[in-house]
């Protein structure tokens, strides 16, 4: 049987002016030859109707109770959105399929319903499978399954989130061998590691849908000058404004909430024609969220200020310009977004780039290139982290006894825990049982107990219950809800990070709003609207996003190519040309460094082009060396493209600095005592089920002790450094930060090819460099101590006790506390 | 590691960057809040911390009691975390306590989370220790003068650049010093809380715990938060 169309699958088409496209024949004719598929395209080309029309057309040929096919999805939304556009055309053609969708949203009793009379279609999310798996009735209500269908497959395979669902994909291999898999994606660098991640083991049907022509890209300067350090973008707005005006619907899309929040507030400033334009981004109310979007759906929208959480897959409805403030950082996600644009598949879709500062237009122009030579970019796969495992573990024991060695044999059928060894299995097996303390196990209060066949049992339905409420792999920095006022709507959420800094009356944006912050009542925020002065925005640890490997290379290349100067606007030629004059340019095979004094101290500027999380790390290291060489450093800033370092003394031979041996020893004691390391630990200390989730307010359980995780972390670092939860932590370190592969491989490369320009003054190519001195936030940093001992110095000289030495640290005069000398009660404003 | 002087009651005491006071006429050593056993007791409520936190902070006292050779060691209350606690001692850190209090005289001031002397260890067990013009309690009271206490572990978090650094800290003013808790499990109140604020009505001195010395800063006068 091939891929056609029979009644009443055809009619519908043909009603609807629609032909089958070729890749939804495509997945039929997988489904009928009884294949796993996975299918890459474009957004908004029947994706989600070629994912579901086996389905469908089965459930029709052969109507039958119980569940046929389970699509899981990252987004709740996105099911919710799944399942009001599947109903349309089962209702049409009257199917006998039930579709319903279930998430930590779906009510108790629907939930207890759907367990006992499941829809024909489920549509659900990576965590409530897994807490479907967990369930002893597991077999039962997958025992008939068909068919599981992976949405956005690309957004998940490599995260966390991923790896959980790989791992409940085998348990529904093993539960449903006959089930076949369905991966939807968009264009991504590495199809083959989604053909493995979607095979579990098996062999995969590709299914490729091409993309239309490349999409029509050009920059946007703002009027006047073009700035030379800064990421806002504020400058551009007029002229954005005036696109907006220009087009039906626009998605500006931005980097950070920080950043969206901005850029929301100044366009409303200039909005005279008050265009209806909203705000998206992660952490407001998920209602308000949820009325953008539908705003955007009806077309009721102007524009909408975003970030990446409007990347997957919701309708966009009539987005006809894409605008990206901000370099883009990645030609990948670029194009994920551009390509949503326009949706009907052959209108070239368009999109704006807009710079923020001269760096970024180079950045800009990259991305520009990459996207015309097909360039992808994106990581290559990491192995599954070990503490999705622990809690998968307990999952599958919760749902009923298991063998070790059959666990294992599943386990390692899909593809992020391939590569598993037997021993870290069995040592993750070990901590989920009591704890793997080689010292002490805790043997009363054991979680896992083995019977005389050698059976895995859980101990208790305290524990599975304790286990189910913790589900998840999402570890988020402790957050308090905004509310207006006592009793108002809760606009979202912040870091409590920020709050610290707030005292009452502090002004603040927020859910494009100028609050004023009331207090902190019971973990919640209360702000009351309308504050005045100069707000601080709310920013967020998740951050900024490093360049990609691939951008950061053409940035390197573009700088060193004069004649491709010509495209670029006169105030970037002019920098280029000045820097040429004054220094010379970074080469493509060499490392250029820069030293020169100001102020007393001497800086050393080093192109190295890694991205900033490379850099943050080469910081750290390059300090601790320029320490031992007695450069008496005393600080350092990162930037996607270089690294600049302030000293006391002048640096010379430079060349050696940059040695390879750098990765050695100073490595080995770095990783050990960095607070990025420790971050890690935390987030694998939750997820393995070691520590419960943060909830700030919720009166604790009194019977609950609660450590901090740093405190567990040094204590295991020092007794027991094989723990299997500090392995975990190396290598969810090293794997998801490739910078320290990345550093390796430069130092390798620039061996005996460090080119060091001595000069008497700042070059045009280290200004933007030296503008984020006192205005980046080092929290990267991690010599704390030595900041504790800056800023007790800073301190006493405010309180006339200590005379300042010749060189300060800029020093933002908003930030100086309101009383002299008291630090404790600094104002707080930020960028 | 380089201790900071500081006068209380017109005596010279040392406090040490890892969160002891030393007094050195006396030769008294004074800890507070260990909370033993905080990570056996965790694994009761379902959460299988590291056993390790005892034994961390016991080589820790030792370390602490080989610089000082103190005549008397005083512990100041919480010493474990609960009143089971001292029953869960592994065999080993019943040995390391005992090899650090040999020689010397050995103190247990009461707290509220070990309000019983439990049978086994050696040393004496007091409410409070008093000695001349300075006494030991678990727990401030309003009004004292000479006074050393713990119970509060405070830490004191301090602006740095833009990111904000927290540590434990001693506070300290012309009557009483608070010390930080010496546990490895142990958790932190910040100083601007009301319930360490008000004991300090007229500012005075944190000093934060750093890796080779301690970093001092002015407690802001009367400002409470919830």
């Amino acid at each position: 049987m091939t891929g056609t169309f029979q009644e009443p699958f055809a009619g519908w088409f043909a009603a609807r002016g629609w032909t089958p496209r070729p890749h939804q024949k495509a997945m039929l004719d997988a489904a009928h030859a009884g294949e796993h598929a996975l299918l890459i395209a474009p957004t908004g080309g029947g994706k989600t109707l070629a994912g579901f029309l086996p389905s469908l057309m089965d459930l029709h040929a052969q109507p039958r109770e119980g569940l046929h096919t389970l699509y899981v999805s990252p987004l709740k939304a996105l099911g919710v959105d799944v399942a009001r556009n599947l109903t349309a055309p089962v209702a049409e053609m009257a199917l006998p399929i039930t579709i319903e969708t279930r998430s930590g949203d779906t009510p108790a009793n629907r939930r207890a319903r759907q367990r006992e009379k499941p829809p024909q279609i489920l549509l659900t999310t990576p965590e409530s499978l897994a807490l479907l798996v967990s369930q002893p009735d597991a077999g039962v209500l997958f025992g008939g399954l068909a068919r599981v269908v992976v949405d956005e497959v690309h957004a998940l395979a490599g995260t966390k989130r991923g790896d959980q669902l790989a791992l409940c994909l085998a348990r529904l291999a093993t539960l449903a061998p006959a089930a076949r898999r369905v991966g939807l994606s968009a264009t991504v660098a590495h199809p083959a590691a989604l053909l493995a991640w979607v095979g579990c083991g098996e062999a995969v049907r590709l299914v490729e849908e091409r993309d239309g022509p490349p999409p029509a890209l050009s920059i946007m300067l703002p009027e006047g000058e073009l700035k030379w350090g800064g990421h806002m973008g504020l400058e551009s707005v007029p002229g954005i404004l005036a696109r907006i005006r220009d087009a039906r619907m626009t998605i500006v899309f931005v980097n950070t909430r920080a950043q969206a929040e901005l850029i929301f507030q100044a366009l409303w400033k200039l909005n005279s024609d008050t265009l209806p334009i909203g705000l998206h981004h992660g952490s407001l109310d998920v209602a308000a969220r949820r009325k953008v979007e539908a705003a955007m759906a009806a077309g009721k929208l102007r524009a909408v200020v975003a970030t990446s959480s409007l990347d997957l897959g919701i309708d966009w409805g009539d987005v006809d310009q894409v605008i990206q403030v901000g370099a883009p950082k990645g030609v990948s996600r670029l194009l994920q977004r551009v390509g949503r644009a326009n949706h009907r598949m052959d209108e070239t879709s368009s999109a704006l780039l807009v710079p923020a500062n001269r760096f970024e237009v180079l950045e800009c122009a990259a991305a520009m290139e990459g996207v015309a030579a097909g360039e992808l970019d994106g990581d290559a796969p990491r192995p599954g982290g070990l503490d999705v495992l622990a809690q998968h573990i307990l999952g599958v024991a919760c749902g009923g006894p298991f063998l070790p060695d059959d666990l294992f044999a599943e386990v390692t059928r899909c593809q992020p825990y391939a590569g598993l060894s037997r021993r870290d299995f069995d040592d993750v097996l070990g901590f989920v049982e009591n704890g793997g303390y080689a010292l002490h196990a805790y043997d009363q209060y054991r979680k896992l107990f083995r019977d005389a066949e050698g059976r895995v049992h859980v101990m208790s339905e305290r524990v599975a219950r304790q286990h189910r409420m913790n589900i998840g792999t999402i570890v988020e920095a402790p957050l308090l809800k905004v509310r207006l006022g006592a009793h108002g709507p809760v606009l979202g959420e912040v870091e409590e990070y920020f709050v610290n800094f707030l005292t009452a009356g502090d002004t603040f944006l927020f859910a494009g709003r100028l609050l004023r912050f009331l207090r902190v009542r019971e973990a919640t925020v209360e702000a009351a609207d309308g504050g005045t002065g100069e707000p601080a925005v709310p920013a967020y640890a998740g951050g900024r996003l490093p360049l990609t490997t691939n951008l950061a290379k053409r940035v390197r290349a573009m700088l060193q190519a004069p004649r491709e100067w010509e495209h670029y606007p006169e105030p970037v030629r002019e920098w280029l040309r000045l820097q040429r004059g004054v220094s010379r340019l970074p080469g493509p095979g060499d490392l250029l460094v820069e030293t020169f004094p100001r102020g007393d101290r001497w800086f050393l500027v080093a192109y190295c082009f890694e991205g900033r999380n490379a850099h943050q790390t080469l910081g750290m290291l390059l300090t601790r060396r320029m320490q031992r060489f007695g450069l008496a450093p005393l600080g350092f800033v990162a930037t996607d493209y270089v690294l600049a370092v302030w000293s006391a003394n002048q640096p010379v031979d430079v060349a050696q600095l940059f040695a390879q041996e750098m990765l050695g020893d100073d490595l080995e004691e770095w990783m050990a005592e960095s607070s990025m390391l420790r971050r890690t630990f935390r987030n694998v200390a939750v997820i393995a089920g070691l520590i419960q989730r943060h909830h700030p307010g919720v009166e604790k359980n009194r019977k609950q002790v609660t450590v901090n995780s740093d405190l567990i972390y040094d204590v295991l670092r020092k007794h027991q450094p094989d723990h299997i939860l500090l392995r975990a932590t190396r290598a969810d370190a090293a794997g998801g930060l490739t910078d320290i592969s990345r550093i390796g491989g430069m130092l390798e490369r620039i061996h005996g090819r460090v080119v060091h320009m001595a000069l008497s003054r700042v070059s045009p190519l280290a200004v933007p460099v030296l503008l984020e001195i006192g205005r980046e936030s080092v929290r990267g940093a991690e010599d704390e101590d030595f900041l504790l001992a800056e800023a007790e110095t800073l301190v006493a000289e405010a309180m006339g006790r200590a005379e300042p030495p010749p060189f300060r640290p800029r020093v933002d005069t908003r930030k100086l506390p309101a009383r002299q000398g008291d630090l404790f009660a600094r104002r707080a404003t930020r960028r | 590691m380089s201790a900071a002087p500081i006068h209380l009651a017109g005596e010279r005491l040392m406090l040490d960057p890892a969160g002891a006071l030393f007094w050195p006429v006396r030769r008294a050593l004074v800890v507070a809040d260990l909370h033993l056993e905080k990570g056996s007791a965790s694994a009761r409520g379902g959460s299988l911390l590291p056993p390790l936190d005892t034994r961390e902070t016991l080589e820790r006292l030792a370390l602490l009691v080989r610089r000082y050779a103190p005549e008397v060691l005083i512990a100041l209350g919480d010493s474990f975390h609960d009143v089971g606690g001292a029953s869960r001692l592994a065999a080993a850190d019943a040995d390391r306590l005992g090899m650090i209090v040999r020689g010397r005289r050995m103190v247990w001031v009461l707290g509220n989370h070990d309000p019983e002397p439990a049978g086994n260890l050696p040393g004496e067990h007091v409410d409070e220790y008093a000695d001349g013009k300075l006494v030991f309690r678990h727990e401030a009271k309003r009004g004292a003068m000479g006074e050393i206490s713990g119970h509060f572990h405070p830490k004191a978090r301090v602006p740095a650049r833009a990111a904000e650094i927290s540590r434990p800290c001693f506070v300290a003013d012309a009557r009483r010093v608070l010390m930080p808790a010496f546990g490895a499990y142990t958790g932190g109140l910040d100083v601007k809380d009301v319930a360490i604020a008000r004991l300090f009505p007229r500012g005075g001195r944190t000093f934060l715990l750093g890796r080779e010395r301690l970093f001092s800063f002015p407690l802001s006068d009367v400002r409470y938060e919830r």
